[in-house]
This record gives C-alpha cells, sequence and structure tokens, in this order.
C-alpha cells in the first residue's frame, strides 16, 4: 500500500467534487436544506386546528364553553357558522378539522342538572389528527363540565371537594414535546445516507461509464488504493456534515444535547463507513451512474427515512417490518442519535446499538473490498 | 510453464496460445505472437478481430482463459500486476479525466508511478513539447481536441518511462497533423529501445510498424515485416480505377481467375492468378456490362490485399 498513490487517487477525487455542481451542492446546501425542511416542516405537534361552531343557542353558557376551546392553544375557533350544512362544507373543502354543535337546549339542560351533549364532528381522513382531535376536544369538554359541577355545589352550599384521582404527568429527555426535536436528530443519518452512498456510487460508476477505470487499473495503483483514495474525502466531507447538522440542531432548533461528543463522533464514523461501502459495493455492482445511484439511495435513503425510527416508531410497525428493521443499519445509529442528543444515555449503556452498527461497518467494508477487482471481467 | 529462455533477453512480449471467449464468441483464439525490444509492432485486423481483448489480457486487466503471456519478462497471466510498472497501457476510448486539467492528468498519473516532482516537470515538459501541447497545460480535458486527448493520453502514458507501451487504436479518429505528432513521438520512443504494441484497423498505418500481426476472429493469419508481408501474396494484384467502383465491383464478382476485390479510394484492386491474362479478359468483361472505368494496371500489393484476399481465401477453402 503507498500513501503517495492513496493521497493522488484521494486528491484527484477532491477536484472531480470541486467542480462538480451537482456534488458540491448535495455536499455544502443538501445538509442545511434537510435540517430546515424537517426542523421546520414536519411537525408532528397539532395546534391551533381550525374548528367551525354552530352554537344553536348564543347563551352565556355556551359561550362560556366556546371560549375554553378558544383557551386552548390546540384549537381555533375558525368561524361561528349557523347551519349543519355549513360545516359540512366546511370540513368537506379541509377549512375545518373540526365542527362543534352545541344544542338549542344547552343552557336549559345544565340548569336541570343535565345530562347535555355537544356535537363534535371530525376530519377522519387522517386517523392520527383525529384522534388527537377527539382527545383534546374531550379535554376541553371534560373541564368546562367539572367547572359546572363545582359551581353548582358551591351554590347549594356543599363543601368543594376535589377529585378523587388525578394524574400528575411529566414528559422525560423531550420535555416540551416539540417534535423537532425528536426529528432533527434523526437527520444525520438521511444526509450520511446521501453523501457516503449516493455520492460515492456516482463517482466509482463514473470511472466505469467513462472509460477512465480501464486505464486507471492498468497501473501499479492497488485496488484498495483506489478504494480507500476514493472514498476518503466523502469520509471527511459526510463527517463535517455531520458536525454542521449537529451545530444546527443544538444552536438553532435548541435540540438539548446531553450525550458525548466523542460518541456522536464515533457512532457517526460507524455510520458512515456503513454507508460508504454500501455506496461503493454498489458502483461496483452497477457500473453505470444512473443505476447506482438510484440502487443507493432506495438500499440506504429510504430505509433511514423509513424503518430507522426516525420519523415512524418501529414499537408502531408491523411486527413483520419490526423485523425488517433489524437489518437497516441506520435503525441503530438513528437509534444512538435519539439517545445521545435527548436522553445522554452513557456510552456503555448503548452496546445494543454500537456493536451492530460496528458489525454492520467491519462487514460491508469487507464486501466492498473484495466486490472490488483490477480487473475487466 | 516457464518463459522460453532464447527469448528472454530480446523479446518484450511473448504471447503463446492466448486464448479468451465472452458468452457466444470466441474473442481471441490460440493467438501466439512475439514482440522484440525496441520495435514498433502492429496489431492489425478489422473490429471484432479480437486486438483490444489481446491488449487487455496483456494490459494485465482481463484474465485469459487459456495460454500464456509475458510482457518486460513478467509472466502476466498468473502476476497480472508484476508488469505494471514496466509497461503503460492507453485504451482505445479516452481514459482520462475531462474535468481535470492537462497539468492535473499528468500530476495523476505521475503519482500512481512514483514520479517524483523534480522529475515530472522535466519529464512533461519534454513530453508535452514533443506533443506540441505545451500552451495547453492549464486547459480542461474536455475542451482539447480529439487529436489533442490522444496526445495527453500518451503523454501520461509516458510520464514513468515505461518499457513496453500497449497502445489500442490510438489514431482512430485523430486529425492528420495530430497523428503525425503521434507516429513522430512513437519513433522517438522507439530509438530509445522501448517497445511498443499498437493495435490498429488502419492497414496503410500498418506499414509505418516494423512488423506486423495480421488477425481475424482471434486467429493469427500472418506475423511479419510490411514487405515481406506483401511479398507472400504470390498471385498478382490489378489496379481498375473508376469513378464507379461499387459497379465494377459487383460486375467483377465472382469470375474466373479472380479470388478478392479491394475497394480503394479511386477504384477497385482486384487480386487475380495472371495479370497478363486476366487484363484483357477484365476490360471486355466490365465495356460489354457498360461499367465506365479509366484504366486496368498491375500494382504493387498492399498489406489490405493480402488481408482481405487471405480472409476470402480462407471463406472460400481454397487458400
Amino acid at each position: 500500500m503507498s500513501l503517495t498513490r492513496l493521497l493522488a487517487v484521494a486528491r484527484k477525487e477532491m477536484i472531480h467534487i470541486r467542480r462538480d455542481a451537482r456534488s458540491l451542492m448535495i455536499v455544502v446546501v443538501m445538509p442545511v436544506v434537510l435540517m430546515l425542511l424537517f426542523g421546520y416542516g414536519v411537525s408532528l405537534d397539532l395546534k391551533g386546528l381550525p374548528i367551525f361552531v354552530y352554537d344553536q343557542e348564543g347563551s352565556q353558557q355556551s359561550q362560556d364553553l366556546l371560549k375554553r376551546f378558544e383557551a386552548s392553544e390546540y384549537f381555533h375557533v375558525a368561524r361561528v357558522v349557523t347551519s349543519y350544512a355549513a360545516i359540512g362544507r366546511a370540513l368537506d373543502d379541509g377549512r375545518a378539522k373540526m365542527g362543534l354543535v352545541i344544542p338549542w337546549d344547552f343552557s336549559d339542560r345544565l340548569m336541570q342538572g343535565g345530562p347535555v351533549e355537544v356535537q363534535a364532528l371530525v376530519d377522519g381522513t387522517d386517523d392520527n389528527t383525529a384522534n388527537v382531535l377527539i382527545g383534546y376536544a374531550q379535554a376541553v369538554v371534560q373541564g368546562y363540565s367539572s367547572q359546572v359541577q363545582l359551581d353548582w355545589l358551591r351554590e347549594h352550599g356543599q363543601a368543594m371537594q376535589p377529585a378523587p384521582v388525578s394524574v400528575e404527568t411529566r414528559t422525560w429527555y423531550n420535555e416540551d414535546l416539540e417534535s423537532s426535536a425528536f426529528i432533527v436528530p434523526g437527520v444525520l443519518a438521511l444526509v450520511m445516507s446521501v453523501i457516503g452512498a449516493f455520492l460515492t456510487s456516482l463517482t466509482i460508476s463514473r470511472e466505469w461509464e467513462r472509460g477512465s477505470m480501464e486505464q486507471l487499473i492498468s497501473t501499479p495503483v492497488s485496488a484498495m488504493e483506489i478504494m480507500l483514495g476514493k472514498l476518503a474525502p466523502y469520509f471527511v466531507l459526510g463527517v463535517f456534515d455531520v458536525a454542521v447538522c449537529a451545530a444546527i440542531a443544538i444552536a438553532w432548533f435548541h435540540v438539548p444535547f446531553r450525550g458525548s461528543y466523542l460518541t456522536l463522533a464515533t457512532s457517526s464514523a460507524l455510520f458512515m463507513i456503513v454507508v460508504l461501502s454500501l455506496g461503493f459495493f454498489v458502483s461496483v455492482i452497477a457500473k453505470s451512474q444512473f443505476a447506482a445511484s438510484q440502487i443507493a439511495l432506495i438500499i440506504t435513503f429510504l430505509p433511514a427515512f423509513l424503518l430507522s425510527g426516525f420519523l415512524f416508531a418501529i414499537e408502531q410497525m408491523p411486527v413483520v417490518l419490526q423485523w425488517i428493521t433489524r437489518i437497516i443499519p441506520a435503525r441503530y445509529y438513528v437509534s444512538v442519535l435519539k439517545k445521545i442528543f435527548l436522553k445522554g444515555t452513557a456510552t456503555g449503556m448503548l452496546g445494543a446499538d454500537l456493536v451492530p452498527l460496528a458489525v454492520f461497518a467491519v462487514v460491508l467494508a469487507a464486501v466492498a473490498t473484495r466486490s472490488f477487482h483490477k480487473r475487466l471481467d | 510453464m516457464t518463459e522460453p529462455m532464447r527469448n528472454g533477453q530480446e523479446s518484450a512480449i511473448v504471447v503463446v496460445g492466448l486464448t479468451k471467449s465472452f458468452p457466444g464468441v470466441r474473442a481471441v483464439d490460440g493467438l501466439s505472437f512475439e514482440v522484440r525490444g525496441g520495435e514498433i509492432f502492429g496489431l492489425v485486423g478489422p473490429d471484432g478481430a479480437g486486438k483490444t481483448t489481446t491488449l487487455r489480457m496483456l494490459a494485465g486487466i482481463m484474465k485469459a482463459d487459456a495460454g500464456d503471456a509475458w510482457v518486460a519478462g513478467c509472466d502476466v497471466v498468473r502476476d497480472p500486476e508484476g508488469a505494471k510498472h514496466a509497461l503503460s497501457y492507453m485504451p482505445q476510448r479516452f481514459g482520462l479525466y475531462d474535468d481535470l486539467t492537462v497539468d492535473e492528468n499528468i500530476r495523476f498519473y505521475a503519482d500512481l508511478f512514483g514520479v517524483d516532482g523534480g522529475e515530472r516537470q522535466a519529464r512533461s515538459t519534454q513530453l508535452l513539447k514533443a506533443a506540441a501541447m505545451s500552451e495547453f497545460r492549464g486547459r480542461m480535458a474536455s475542451k482539447l481536441s480529439g487529436g489533442m486527448k490522444q496526445k495527453l493520453g500518451l503523454v501520461c502514458a509516458l510520464i514513468h518511462r515505461p518499457r513496453v507501451i500497449l497502445l489500442d487504436e490510438p489514431t482512430t479518429g485523430v486529425d492528420p497533423v495530430s497523428r503525425r505528432d503521434f507516429w513522430r513521438i512513437l519513433y522517438e520512443l522507439v530509438a530509445e529501445g522501448v517497445t511498443i504494441l499498437t493495435s490498429t484497423a488502419y492497414l496503410d498505418e500498418a506499414e509505418r510498424c516494423h512488423r506486423v500481426a495480421l488477425v481475424h476472429q482471434g486467429r493469427l493469419l500472418f506475423c511479419d515485416t510490411p514487405a515481406n508481408l506483401k511479398a507472400k501474396l504470390s498471385k498478382d494484384v490489378l489496379s481498375v480505377t473508376s469513378g464507379e467502383p461499387r459497379s465494377v465491383r459487383s460486375q467483377l464478382e465472382g469470375a474466373e481467375g479472380i479470388s478478392s476485390l479491394v475497394l480503394t479510394g479511386d477504384g477497385v484492386h482486384v487480386v487475380v492468378d495472371d495479370a497478363a491474362r486476366r487484363i484483357p479478359e477484365l476490360e471486355t468483361r466490365l465495356k460489354s456490362a457498360g461499367v465506365p472505368f479509366d484504366a486496368v494496371q498491375r500494382v504493387a500489393p498492399t498489406i489490405e490485399d493480402l488481408f482481405v484476399d487471405a480472409v476470402a481465401g480462407g471463406a472460400a477453402g481454397n487458400a
């Protein structure tokens, strides 16, 4: 192995990257765009959902209930209408996620001691949102209901009694339940998949496609020197982008970072080896830039997006999919990221994630190395 | 099998029974030839003759199915990496990098061959001057003409002073001026003792080689100096100059005493058994058919005549 030759290949690769606008964009701009996109654009929080209200009575009591809906940060009373049909239209065209109907005898029946029902019409096209809405609406109505009960007891001279059981909740790790804190660390896995696998798959297959590989392999440069020389620049750029993304997450999105930077670096390096090896392997097999880059995205970016637990919780997937996630390296990396960002889990406790990641890195690097020969056939 | 000692000193390349098949086709079929140190040896044949496959096996980038080959004293079939420091290979397609400048391409290849900075400067200055490319050092390879690209390929291939050079159709698609530069550099190299094996589909270019091997469908037809090859043709060659060479050919095809017909720029070369007897016959035949022609005269055979006649004869089974 000659360092001169390895560096010669690496230097040439850097020139390719510097002169190729597409590669440069992917290395410099894409990480920032992905961070902002997922940090701002993808919000799993439901806040300020528009509701239409049909208050058939318009009494003091019905207004009190509506005020409670207004006061909740989850709802926004977009409009007060005067017919069922108006609510139906609003749900149809998406101007409202929920319609609330307060009956004409609302206050009378409250006076008589109830029971009284308010109607909530919910847009069920997105079942997750619908469930959350129903939960929020019930909580608001429940709160109002308790207040009415307390007022009644007080008026009748009875002692105030606190609710017999109540839950005192406190959320750990992501205290404000900000979805950006949940999502943003996982973006690192996406960025690395693109840089490591996508860009790498292009660079090797380009040598085959343009015919330069033929002349390259006729020189004394070894297969290992070609591979390491080609991958070294992407490794450095990938690690650099991880640092940029982590900085954006911490400084811009105020995602807490509670773990060790060394663990971040180690796990990122391991994952980088995984994606570089996959990208290299694919481009050796495919030998065309288009095919290689498509395959690279399908086997790294897509799983990192869908099956890593980055956006969708693995525990909620069908059992078969849960098994499949075990062979997705991104799953272990995302798991490490979430733990060191939010939980501050000690490195020693991350074995269940770091060990599989290291095994993937070693195995895939070996596969990549063995796949490449200085031969045309 | 070890390299025959008698060849050890003087032969730069020895090929014995080299064979390579691809699905459905035997590209190289028991090919044997020797290239002596310090000569330009031409591997001549049409597309699909197996020239590229042969060169790739000699360059150590393709496995042979059978046979042996030594390049610069090294068994490249068993140890494909062994000769790589001593040889340089230029593929038919431009094998360098379009997005690198002339100098950057040269530097890359110099580094791969372990040529240090000072030597690289001296050598590249000298080679670029010989290639008439000194003022293009900073130019992107993508901005070079086809001929200049091939010359840059040659400069990169020569930066480490190889002992053996393998060139695959180096002048295909190259303008006449660059082609002349190219051959001048090759002759200078040979004067320094370098051995050159070049393939070409141009039979006129074969005449510039010291010796040539005519190959067809992976097999060797003849191997000798151009002069001896031409003498090998025991038949006579007639040149029919005509404005309608294709009509002449179709009219004469299959006529008695004619073994093959070769289209040339301004007519047809006709290989016949006996010139004196066939000239009048031929003229009569063309006149009666109303095919216009200027003259029929006997000419010296070219390598192309030999090649075409050998292939045609082989096909007819009466070589």
